[in-house]
Parts: C-alpha cells; sequence; structure tokens
C-alpha cells in the first residue's frame, strides 16, 4: 500500500475525531474570540488609521503559545493512555507515517481555525486599500509559526503519556524559542552577556523570522528555518516512540 | 508462517522473556499459558512488532519483523490485552478507519466490514461510541479489527477475557473454525480453553518455555494420567488392596473412599505395559476371576491444572515437591 494512502487514512481519522469531540468547536471559538478581543481592544485596530493587519498577527505568537499547546497535547500521549498506540503502531505503516499523519491533520486543523480570521481580511479591504501581499505573507508566517509550536507540542506529547504535563512542556519551549529573540528580552541580556551570544542564541528563535513574515517578505530563509525546526521535532518525536519500544 | 527464535526482551536490567522459540503454521492454533508476569504479552508484543526484541529474530511469513516490518505487519491480525480503540469513535467509523489502513477500498472495504459486524455480532452497536460501550462489547469489536482483513496470521491476546458464556463458547468455535486456514496464537488463563480449541500448547514461567507439545502431551506429565479408578461394589478397601498387591503393573494403589457396601480405589500403573487401556482390563479381569462386582472403571486423562501449577510452581522445592505427588 502506498505511503501517502496510508497517511491519508490516518491523518482523516485524526481529523474527524477533532471534531468528534467538543474540543474542536471550542478551541475555534476560543480562538477567534480572543484574536478578536487583542485586535479590536488592546491593539486599537481602528485608532491606527491603517489598512493592515499586523495588529492582528502581533498577537499571534502569544495567542499559539496556549492554545497551540492544547491541541498538541493529545497527540501521542492519548494513544499511549488508552493503550490504542499498541493498535497504531502495529498496522502495517512506518512510525513515521503515523508521526506525518498526526502532524498534517493537527496543522490542517490549526490552518482550518486561521482561515476562520478571513473577517478581518474583509474588514481591511472594506475599511481602506491594504498591501495584499503583506496580508498574504502576514497568514503564511503565522501558519508556519503555528506549524513550529505543534511540532514542539507532538514531541513533547510523545515524552508522556500525561496531557497535563505534554501541555506544561510545550508551553514551556515555546516559550524559550519565543524570548530568545524577542527584543525586549534580547535587549535585557545584552548588559551582561555579551553580543554574540544574545545573537547567538536568538539565532534559533522563531521571533525574528515571524516578524520578517510580518513585514510583507517571504525569505526563504524564514521558511527553511521553520521547516528546519519542525522536521528536527518530528524526527524527535521519532526517536521518543523507536526508543520506547526498545526499552 | 510465525517464527519466533531465541527471543529476548530485557526492560531496563529487568529481564521478561528469557530465550523462547517456537513455530506456528498454518491451521495450528498455539496456546500460550503461564502465569501472570510471565512474559507472555511482552512475547506478543515483540511477534507483532510493537517492541522490538533485545535479541533473536520474529519472521511472519518469511518476512523479519523489524527489517520488513511492513510486509510483516500486513501478515497479522492482532488483538492487545485489554482490547485498546479510540474510544471517540463509533464502532462502524473504527472499523472503517481500520479497513482504510489495511489498503482495503471501496466495495472491499464495506463488505469486510459488514463482514466482521456480523461475526462478532455487532449489529446493534454499530453507531455507538466505543467508549460508551460494556467490556464485552469493547472486546469484540477489537477482535473484529484484528480479523478484518483476513489475515493469514492471527495473535490474539486473552481472547475470551470478559465474554460472557454464549459469546465465549462462539469465540471458540470461532477461532476453531479459522485454525483450519490460519496460523493463531493465543494467550489464556482458562486451561479448558485450551482444551477446547488449542493444537498446541507452550507454557512460559519467568520469562522462559517450560513446556512445548500438544495438549494431550500437557495431560500426559500429569502423574494422574493413565490411572485406572474403579468402584468395588461389596468389598472392602483392604480386600481389594490385598489382591492387587503383587501385580506387576500396579505401581501403588490409593484408596478413595470405603464406606460398606463399596470402595473406590485408584491403580497407578507401572511400566510401559501398563499404558492405557491394558491397566483397566486387568483391574477388571481381576475383578471377573475374583467374582468382584465392578460397577464403575475409569482411565484418567490428568488434570491441566495440576500439571500447569507443578510447572510453574514459583520455588524450586515446591515444584518438585509436586512432580513427586
Ligand atoms: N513496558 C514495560 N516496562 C517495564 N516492565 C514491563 C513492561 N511491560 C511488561 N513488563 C514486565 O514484564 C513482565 C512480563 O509482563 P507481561 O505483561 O508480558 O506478562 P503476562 O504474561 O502477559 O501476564 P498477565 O497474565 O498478567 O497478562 C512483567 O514482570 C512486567 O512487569
Ligand atoms: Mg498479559
Amino acid at each position: 500500500m502506498s505511503t501517502c494512502r496510508s497517511i491519508y487514512a490516518v491523518a482523516k481519522r485524526e481529523l474527524v475525531s477533532y471534531f468528534d469531540s467538543p474540543v474542536a468547536y471550542v478551541f475555534i471559538i476560543i480562538f477567534l474570540a480572543l484574536n478578536g478581543f487583542f485586535t479590536f481592544m488592546v491593539s486599537d485596530f481602528f485608532a491606527r488609521g491603517q489598512a493592515d493587519l499586523r495588529p492582528m498577527f502581533f498577537w499571534h505568537p502569544w495567542l499559539y503559545l496556549i492554545l497551540v499547546p492544547a491541541v498538541g497535547m493529545r497527540l501521542w500521549a492519548e494513544e499511549r493512555r488508552s493503550g490504542s498506540m499498541e493498535l497504531l503502531l502495529t498496522l502495517p505503516i512506518t512510525a513515521w507515517q503515523a508521526i506525518v499523519a498526526k502532524f498534517l491533520a493537527a496543522w490542517l486543523f490549526l490552518a482550518l481555525a486561521l482561515a476562520l480570521t478571513f473577517p478581518m481580511v474583509i474588514t481591511v479591504c472594506v475599511l481602506g486599500d491594504p498591501d495584499g501581499g503583506a496580508i498574504v505573507s502576514g497568514y503564511v508566517g503565522s501558519l508556519l509559526l503555528a506549524g513550529v509550536y505543534l511540532a514542539v507540542s507532538m514531541a513533547m506529547s510523545s515524552l508522556t503519556r500525561s496531557q497535563v504535563v505534554s501541555f506544561v512542556c510545550s508551553v514551556v519551549v515555546c516559550l524559550l524559542l519565543v524570548l530568545a529573540g524577542w527584543p525586549p528580552v534580547t535587549g535585557m541580556f545584552e548588559k551582561w552577556a555579551g553580543r554574540w551570544l544574545v545573537d547567538g542564541v536568538a539565532a534559533f528563535s522563531v521571533m525574528p523570522h515571524f516578524e520578517d513574515m510580518q513585514r510583507g517578505v517571504i525569505d526563504s530563509r524564514d521558511v527553511i528555518y521553520c521547516a528546519s525546526v519542525i522536521v528536527f521535532f518530528l524526527f524527535f518525536t521519532a526517536v521518543v516512540i523507536r526508543n520506547r519500544r526498545r526499552v | 508462517m510465525i517464527k519466533a527464535e531465541h527471543l529476548v526482551k530485557y526492560f531496563g536490567p529487568k529481564l521478561a522473556v528469557n530465550d523462547v522459540s517456537f513455530t506456528v503454521g498454518r491451521g495450528e492454533v498455539l496456546g500460550f499459558l503461564g502465569p501472570n508476569g510471565a512474559g507472555k504479552s511482552t512475547s506478543m508484543r515483540m511477534i507483532t512488532g510493537f517492541f522490538a526484541p533485545s535479541a533473536g529474530t520474529v519472521t511472519i511469513d518469511g518476512h523479519d519483523i523489524v527489517n520488513d516490518s511492513i510486509a510483516a505487519k500486513a501478515c497479522i491480525g492482532y488483538l492487545p490485552e485489554n482490547a485498546p480503540a479510540y474510544p471517540e469513535m463509533t464502532v462502524q467509523r473504527f472499523l472503517n478507519f481500520m479497513a482504510a489502513v489495511r489498503g482495503l477500498r471501496g466495495r472491499a472495504a464495506t463488505e469486510a466490514v459488514e463482514k466482521v459486524i456480523e461475526t462478532c455480532f455487532l449489529q446493534s452497536v454499530r453507531r455507538q461510541p466505543i467508549e460508551t460501550l460494556s467490556k464485552g462489547f469493547r472486546h469484540r469489536t477489537c477482535f473484529a479489527q484484528a480479523i478484518l482483513h483476513d489475515p493469514p496470521a492471527l495473535v490474539l491476546d486473552e481472547p475470551t477475557d470478559g465474554l460472557d458464556p454464549n459469546q465465549k463458547h462462539e469465540m471458540r468455535n470461532l477461532i476453531k473454525r479459522m485454525g483450519r486456514s490460519k496460523a493463531i496464537i493465543l494467550s489464556t488463563h482458562i486451561l479448558e480453553e485450551v482444551d477446547a480449541v488449542c493444537s498446541r500448547v507452550i507454557i512460559i514461567d519467568r520469562g522462559r518455555l517450560v513446556f512445548n507439545g500438544t495438549p494431550a502431551d500437557l495431560r500426559g506429565k500429569s502423574d494422574l494420567a493413565g490411572a485406572v479408578t474403579a468402584r468395588f461394589l461389596g468389598q472392602s478397601a483392604n480386600t481389594v488392596r490385598e489382591a492387587f498387591r503383587d501385580q506387576a503393573a500396579v505401581a501403588r494403589v490409593v484408596t478413595i473412599s470405603d464406606e460398606d457396601g463399596a470402595a473406590v480405589l485408584r491403580f497407578y500403573p507401572r511400566g510401559e505395559a501398563a499404558g492405557p487401556p491394558n491397566l483397566a482390563r486387568l483391574v477388571a479381569e481381576s475383578a471377573k476371576s475374583r467374582g468382584w462386582l465392578v460397577d464403575q472403571l475409569r482411565t484418567e486423562e490428568g488434570a491441566l491444572d495440576a500439571v500447569f501449577h507443578a510447572l510453574t510452581a514459583s520455588d524450586t522445592g515446591a515444584k518438585e515437591k509436586e512432580v513427586a505427588a
């Protein structure tokens, strides 16, 4: 049987199971509500007098910090707890196919939630004459950011059978990825840590890459950065799962 | 079909399975026996590719489970211990999913799912989420998943666990029927089940293989096997014992009961010549020549539980005592 077909079957099951439980609806509603709240209330979207979506994307690294681990925490922890992992991994599919399928399903779900922010796009189009390129690159950046967080959450989820532990670890690791390159934090450390060290650590952060894309440029380096972080954490997951089976 | 060679599994420093080898061909049903924690489930997890063995190899239909895992796993249907499933899915969707991952499509998938729903009596619960099913139904759903793709090899970890007596009976018949064309391994704690469905038995104790043979061989290990029990009317036990004192074929005689009017005695055989049915004939003829009336005469088959206990008793001192007794 072809690789694609088994990935498709597992991914479809995963995606359908989101919508079989209230998790999906709760997640989407909370995401849209918080997204609107931060954009309109906190960033004062209308008062800026500019037709772009930067006040919305600005909040995504922080919004995703809580919401993406909530989606990713169950990916393996739940399989482990309910024992269904034994079924999944004795099917004629490789662990890689299962990992990729689960990742794609969850990412697709996040993409769907993100796509539901489209009224924002309509609003700016009605109010002014926005830069279409910036909006597209903003969405691409946001989606890649969600992918990075999701890969981290999936890796943490493979380490434990407890969803709570998985959630907390994911939030912490994602937070590190963000803070390492966030100007207020880097500025603080520069005072005593030496510029090269701070820059070195910041190079691993997701923030500079995300901000680049918010400026309306999709640089191949930013995409490669996100892709390699995702691949790294998927690989990490594969190693954890393989070692669990060897014990 | 299923071939396990020198399987070893360590969990950290702990040795869970220690050098277990066996083969199961098509048309064979292999019963896996052993006390709790003996390593039955661990062995099965290695056979199905869930755990990688610490040492040793498993091949399914010539495919190595580690190096050629996709082809090997495609040949297996597996019912894990405790029958896990995706709790939020309905029975129907769960089976559809399993069919899809097994590479069944379109009509073939629909037909396969319909067939197992019927075989496993799941019609009444097909639209119910698995988490709301009773234990027996959950078990049957997971079993349905194992036979969905008509695999040539089946690995069943306690297949009758949690089933009601009717379903147990159905399940045994089903396994027996499938056992004519498939290679089946099943683990169980029910010794009668071994008798009812298995063509061969393996017993493991603390990770080690302690017996590999047919259920009849296993019985034969009991010293009760081949003994003859007879009831003599109108005789006292002492009279009868006296009469058999110097018989070469009789190792010893045990009095089971001796109430007025009837004595029940058990004769243990000595040597090949006393094998069934010779000992029974000897007892009957001796009684007849003396004019005694015998109204019950039976050659014992041996009790599986006694042999199981003797083979797996936890300290060797107790083990030797049991075997000698
Ligand atoms: N994942 C694991 N990590 C550590 N030890 C394990 C693990 N799985 C099993 N064991 C140990 O391996 C031994 C064999 O366990 P196994 O589950 O194979 O027993 P079993 O024969 O199936 O017992 P039962 O009849 O109770 O089902 C036990 O001592 C158990 O504690
Ligand atoms: Mg077990």
